[in-house]
């Protein structure tokens, strides 16, 4: 076991190194960022002057070798565009988006499970048929056409929910919070049922193949040959070997609602990690840039890292292969 | 019993969630407007950047400030005169308090020309040598050199407290290696109309108004909010659902939904920045281009030629649908020392164009990349596809290559200028043309002169023009000195003229606001009706 998991973490790590430097690489040759930093009729000596205090004159190595050190020490820069350290700037954005991502990972599970049980359990049944054709439409449609459409019908339309922003938000020193407060609330659900909407069709989806597929496999039909109760069937025997690889796939699916709400923070101006990422592109902030792919990285790192080490109390036989 | 339940349960959810957007501002004018971008900082002296004057304009305030025409006001001084060839002396406004009720008095002037000096803004002031206390009210600002136009290069630079930036750790201004946060990127205290009531980086900022103001508002509002929503759809139906009540950078093809929803208005003004065409006239032989062995760009006639084909009119009809105007010069009729007759839109010839470019040696014209913005401005790289096509009719093939600023900057931004031919949009800090000329058509040179003379054109009569214009204290003699550099350059087909744009906002009917060509957001004189 001990020798499992360290292999795993040190494969981690050679990663997350491998993804800081080929965000380093992407984001050095992203463009300019005396564009947004000096007026156009800067002189050649301010600009020689910015370029070396941001170290730009320097060798692509060392400055990736001064950022890594940095990183080590928690170190992460100042940013270009608002000259605020940037551990502090993505700190700042991280509650939107981690409550952003909870709120539709609460979605996907209270909708998407309970739709994908009854569709595996009674595909044939008209329900079944209706979620299986609209669930093409969250399988297919950009969420960013999802969002506008959301924000057309019951912001514009009906007036009811905001179509930006995240409301009142309750600083508790360590965590701003939107959670505490009506309007916090009400701007919440917009975005997280768009943000949710794939993933839910993505469990739906799942859950219904692999109920489908248990249910013809022979312990069932056994089960069922033996007289034990349907009910008892499917919610025990079934759904336990369904539920296994759904929360595998979910595990990972978190990392990737993070990563996906580039689109619905845009669209919602929700003002999280996704919103700081596409401004600092922009204006070419290389160290905000930098830091937000290595984060991103590491939480997806992470997360598989979570699911690999929990595989062996799963099934013993992964040590196994390997001793 | 349940479906009764629940269906009660959701009308009054409904209810509960629909009243805070229906119940309107009951006493206080409250104004909420939304921008796609956010102030970088709040730090006045930090950076150059036209979004972080507009908002700050509100909070700090400078010596000279410009009214909602772009005009000179006595703002924290009262008077101003040359006292001789090289030196200013500003009379300070007295029992002007911050908004933190200490005093506002010559040292605080003092101190903020020094604190601008060391920051990024530093540029806007480097005809300004010195700043020195003559009295408490009064100081006198020392030039390199003459230079007549003082108060309009200072419109920009805000007056901070001394007091308040010692006592909270803020005597240096924010630059982009500071290890440490300066406390004045955070937070503002100025003499403004306005006090900052919070500030959420990339979220908002909010206003209150400063009751201690030594000034009268024009408008009524007593708080606003500034929202930052990247995305054009977002803030379109953000006003549309009277979340907000103004929206800046209004996406053009919205115009007419916006005109056609009751309650709301388009509002379009001229915006300082003139978008215009610089092509390589330097190298011997273009980057860029299938031509080898000569640049085409030196020949008068080729540069003459393409003027001719652009047709100005049919890219503000059809591609800037009515938004822009089209211009004979590179600066604004804003600017001062615009003239009107050479402002003229030169009118399409492609008879004559075809010929010029014949004459020229290219019968069958020749192909050149075209570099262009994307993000930059109203349908740049639309304009830049159009431009293309004008240009096509007469042979050249001007392949748009469109990019983001950040790229398309660091690609044609000196010490490089790798481009054979651009578009660019630029506007003068001072709003005189002194500094475009300077900057623009100068002969590049080590002094920093023609800095952002892409093209690299030079012409030793407008050189000179330039050094004459910068000592003339004499406005009348000074303008048409102006009228002389910019008539010769216009001869010389140094640039190709495009466009003015336009600053396209939309807002309720119920707002009243002005539109200064220089983007700023003057919430002193904007209204909201009750």
């Amino acid at each position: 076991m001990f020798r499992y998991a360290s292999a795993r973490i040190a494969q981690t790590v050679v990663v997350l190194l491998a993804i800081a430097f080929i965000g380093f690489l992407l984001v050095s040759n992203l463009g300019d960022p005396l564009a947004s930093l000096l007026p156009p009729d800067a002189t050649p000596q301010d600009r020689a002057a910015l370029i070396a205090t941001l170290h730009l004159d320097q060798p692509v190595a060392m400055r990736f070798l001064t950022f890594l050190k940095g990183l080590l020490v928690g170190d992460f820069g100042i940013s270009y565009r608002s000259h605020e350290p940037v551990a502090a700037l993505i700190w700042e954005r991280l509650p939107a988006t981690v409550e952003l991502a909870f709120a539709s990972l609460a979605i996907t599970l209270l909708v998407g499970v309970p739709l994908g049980v009854y569709c595996g359990i009674r595909p044939r049944s008209a329900l079944a048929k209706a979620v299986m054709f609209v669930s093409i439409a969250g399988v297919t449609l950009p969420t960013f056409v999802v969002g506008i459409l959301l924000i057309a019908v019951f912001s514009v339309k009906l007036g009811l929910l905001p179509s930006f922003g995240r409301g009142q938000t309750v600083d508790l020193g360590f965590w701003k919070t939107g959670l505490l407060t009506a309007s916090g609330w009400r701007a919440l659900v917009l975005p997280a049922i768009t943000l949710s909407l794939f993933q839910v069709t993505f469990v739906i989806r799942m859950i219904r193949t692999q109920l489908m597929e248990v249910g013809h496999s022979e312990f069932i039909r056994f089960a069922r040959a033996r007289g034990v109760e349907a009910r008892r069937i499917w919610f025990v025997h079934a759904l336990k070997n369904t539920l296994l690889p759904v929360i595998t796939v979910l595990a990972l699916q978190f990392g990737n609602i993070i990563a996906f709400s580039v689109v619905t923070e845009n669209v919602f101006a929700w003002p999280g990690l996704g919103s700081l990422f596409l401004q600092s592109i922009q204006t070419a902030d290389m160290p905000v840039i930098s830091v937000y792919l290595i984060i991103i990285g590491a939480i997806f790192m992470m997360l598989n890292l979570l699911v690999e080490l929990s595989y062996p109390l799963i099934d013993q036989r992964v040590l196994r292969e390997r001793a | 019993m349940l479906t009764v339940n629940r269906s009660i349960r959701i009308g009054i959810l409904a209810a509960a969630l629909a009243s805070p957007l229906a119940a309107p501002g009951a006493s206080a004018a409250t104004f909420k407007f939304a921008s796609p971008v956010d102030a970088y900082t709040l730090d006045p002296h930090a950076v150059s950047n036209t979004l972080v004057f507009a908002i700050l304009g509100n909070i700090y305030e400078p010596l000279v400030r410009r009214g909602g025409d772009l005009q000179l006001e006595p703002a924290l001084a009262t008077k101003w005169t040359l006292v001789d060839n090289s030196t200013w002396r500003f009379e300070l406004r007295k029992g002007v308090k911050f908004q933190d009720g200490g005093d506002f008095t010559a040292d605080d002037v003092v101190f903020s020309f020094e604190r601008a000096k060391a920051g990024g803004i530093k540029s806007n002031l480097s005809t300004l040598e010195s700043v020195k206390k003559v009295d408490d009210y009064t100081i006198d600002i020392k030039t390199r050199g003459v230079d007549p136009i003082v108060p309009m290069e200072i419109t920009n630079w805000f007056i901070m407290s001394k007091a308040w930036s010692e006592k909270n750790g803020a005597v240096q201004p924010g630059s982009p290696d500071n290890k440490v946060e300066t406390f004045a990127n955070r937070n503002a205290m100025g003499t403004g109309p306005f006090k900052l009531a919070g500030r959420d980086p990339g979220v908002k900022i909010e206003f209150e108004k400063n009751p201690a103001w030594w000034d009268k508002p024009v408008g009524n509002i007593d708080k606003a909010t500034f929202f930052v929503i990247p995305n054009p759809s977002a803030r379109v139906s953000a006003l549309v659902s009277g979340e907000v009540d103004m929206i800046d950078t209004l996406p053009p093809q919205d115009t007419q939904r916006i005109e056609q929803t009751k309650g709301l208005k388009v509002l379009a003004g001229p915006d300082l920045r003139v978008a215009f065409l610089l092509a390589d006239v330097n190298r011997d032989e273009l980057l860029y281009s299938d031509v080898k062995g000569k640049n085409p760009f030196k020949d008068k006639r080729v540069r003459e030629a393409m003027q001719l084909a652009i047709d100005l009119d049919a890219i503000k009809t059809k591609v800037m649908r009515n938004y822009s105007k089209p211009l004979g010069l590179a600066i604004a009729p804003e600017v001062n020392g615009f003239d009107p007759e050479l402002g003229k839109p030169v009118q399409p010839d492609v008879a004559k164009a075809k010929a010029l470019l014949t004459e020229a040696g290219y019968p069958n014209g020749f192909s050149v990349t075209f570099d262009c913005t994307n993000d930059r401005f109203m349908n740049d790289e639309a304009t830049c596809i159009a431009i293309s096509g004008s240009l096509g009719r007469i042979g050249i093939k001007a392949e748009p290559r469109a990019q983001t600023t950040s790229k398309w900057a660091q690609q044609i931004n000196p010490p490089g200028y790798n481009t054979s031919l651009t578009m660019v949009g630029y506007s003068p800090f001072t709003y005189d043309a002194h500094i475009f000329l300077t900057s623009l058509l100068h002969s590049r040179d080590a002094a920093g002169r023609g800095v952002f003379n892409i093209g690299g054109y030079s012409n030793p009569k407008v050189d000179e023009l330039i050094a004459q214009i910068q000592s003339d204290t004499n406005p009348d003699s000074r303008r048409q000195k102006i009228r002389e550099a910019l008539k010769i350059a216009k001869d010389d087909v140094a640039l190709i003229p495009i466009h003015q744009l336009n600053i396209l906002w939309a807002a309720k009917d119920t707002v009243n606001v002005v539109q200064p060509a220089d983007l700023a957001y003057p919430l002193r004189l904007f209204s909201v009706k009750q």
